[in-house]
């Protein structure tokens, strides 16, 4: 059963959509097809879970673009909030 | 599509036909309360404002006050000045005459000798009002008449990922039947100013989204305050929004995806047929609210993923959440459940199910927050009182 969903193919997380356990398998859909990893924490429904490890001071990406900067290294599979993720203000004029 | 609606002297279109008690300031805002309690068909509210504000302050207070006048959801209007304001009567009247020629009466406190005789002019002139509205036969209008105000507030991810969706949707549908849609919250843009000013239909409108974008970090730098410090809320936090951006970038879903054709500032007449326009407002859902319908909008869709109760005195708001919990937790407060499109729903048919709650909304049909008697608002302020 699907229990996440990832907005654009760019995003490096996806949103559960259903609550998640630690150890559950998480499954969404890339292309209609089923992409399977393991929650290794709890994560909250609607909350974000990393599908790929990101580097601590690489951009966190959800509906294609930035939403932050990873705070500390986060491994697929963690969950993906406040306490791992810092806003940063872009210069957006110039993607224009 | 057509609605039934009311026309009005100056050629606009209301949803609903009531008479304002407008105060033109906090030292007449008690005294509207007590005269709009005393008629039935009128409404009111807390004007906080009106004195001692910097211009630029007293410019956002009388572009919500001669906007709410003018708003067609609106009758007529009775004007109630304390007299030493700085808000002035006839300033206000003026304000007013610029924006309508609907029905206006003015009652001034201080001229009225006190309370009690100027709730009794007061009370007669808007009895009097509201049995010529009571009068008015409605009429079919198309689609093309509506102004739509979009607006989230308390969201969480299923608003980017559901109910602001569907909200775009709407707007899309609506923009296409050839009426105005309005998205809001320039607080809301940070971050995904730069895939609206993609969508700008012309090289000012660019300039002007990230103008305002600027504007209001600006604004909230000359006292030492960075947005981010109020955005994501702990409610969004809680719900699951991590950073300001993420915020933004679900918060624009609601214009959906037509270009952009004017950027208003705050509580400025927008024009009908517009298409998708943008006004500068904070994200602060009461004044936010308070500005698009200033502007002329009849009608609000407003999302939350907490599940948020507020309304508004002239204008009729549809709340949709995109959270099946919220749904059932807040059902006395949530008109609409979009939750179903995150779990393989159909957009097509959500929106025209939406839109279709829109026309009856239109039509008279009463939504949750007006059924509850939510009334609240604010008028955005850039400073200190002088």
């Amino acid at each position: 059963m699907r229990n996440a969903m990832i907005i654009d193919g760019k995003d490096n997380v996806a949103v559960a959509i259903e609550p998640i356990a630690k150890g559950d398998a998480v499954t969404y859909a890339v292309d209609g097809k089923d992409v399977t990893i393991t929650a290794v924490q709890d994560v909250i429904i609607y909350h974000k879970i990393a599908i790929r490890d990101i580097a601590k001071g690489e951009p966190v990406v959800k509906y294609g673009e930035h939403i932050g900067i990873a705070s500390q290294d986060i491994k697929t599979g963690e969950h993906v909030h406040t306490h791992n993720v810092e806003g940063h203000r872009e210069n957006l004029e110039e993607k224009v | 599509m057509e609605f039934y609606g009311y026309r009005r002297p100056d050629g606009r279109v209301g949803i609903r036909n009531k008479v304002l008690i407008l105060p033109a300031s906090i030292c007449a805002s008690d005294t509207t309360r007590i005269i709009s309690q005393q008629v039935v068909g009128s409404v009111t509210f807390n004007n906080q404002q009106g004195c001692a504000q910097v211009a630029p302050d007293q410019q956002l207070t009388m572009d919500v006050m001669a906007g709410y006048a003018a708003n067609p959801n609106i009758y007529g209007t009775v004007v109630v000045s304390l007299g030493c304001e700085n808000c002035q009567m006839d300033l206000v009247v003026k304000a007013i005459q610029e924006r309508t020629n609907k029905p206006l009466k003015q009652v001034i406190i201080q001229e009225a000798g006190g309370t009690l005789k100027a709730i009794d002019m007061a009370v007669r002139y808007a009895k009097e009002m509201v049995e010529e509205a009571s009068m008015l036969q409605k009429e079919k209008f198309p689609l093309s008449e509506l102004i739509l105000g979009t607006e989230c507030g308390g969201s969480d991810p299923t608003s980017g990922l559901a109910a602001n969706v569907l909200i775009g949707q709407l707007s899309d549908m609506l923009v296409e039947a050839g009426a105005t849609s309005i998205l809001s919250e320039t607080t809301e843009f940070i971050g995904a100013e730069h895939i609206l000013a993609r969508r700008a239909a012309t090289p000012e409108v660019r300039d002007r989204i990230f103008d305002i974008v600027h504007r209001y970090e600006k604004a909230l730098a000359m006292v030492g305050e960075e947005v981010r410090k109020g955005n994501p809320s702990p409610g969004n936090k809680a719900g699951g929004i991590t950073t300001l951006e993420e915020k933004s970038l679900g918060c624009i879903h609601k214009g959906g995806h037509s270009p952009v054709m004017e950027v208003y500032d705050y509580a400025k007449q927008v024009e009908p047929n517009k298409g998708l326009v943008i006004m500068d407002t904070p994200g602060h859902d009461p004044s936010s609210v308070a500005a698009m319908v200033a502007g002329g909008a009849q009608i609000v869709v407003f999302s939350s993923g907490r599940g948020t109760p507020t309304g508004n005195p002239i204008a009729p708001v549809i709340k949709i959440t995109g959270n099946r919990i919220t749904y059932a937790n807040m059902i006395d407060n949530m008109d609409v459940d979009a939750s179903p499109l995150i779990y393989g729903g159909d957009l097509q048919e959500m929106g025209e199910e939406l839109l279709k709650l829109v026309v009856d909304v239109a039509s008279g049909k009463q939504t949750k927050a007006e059924s509850l008697g939510y009334t609240e608002m604010a008028i955005a302020r850039v400073c200190n009182y002088v």
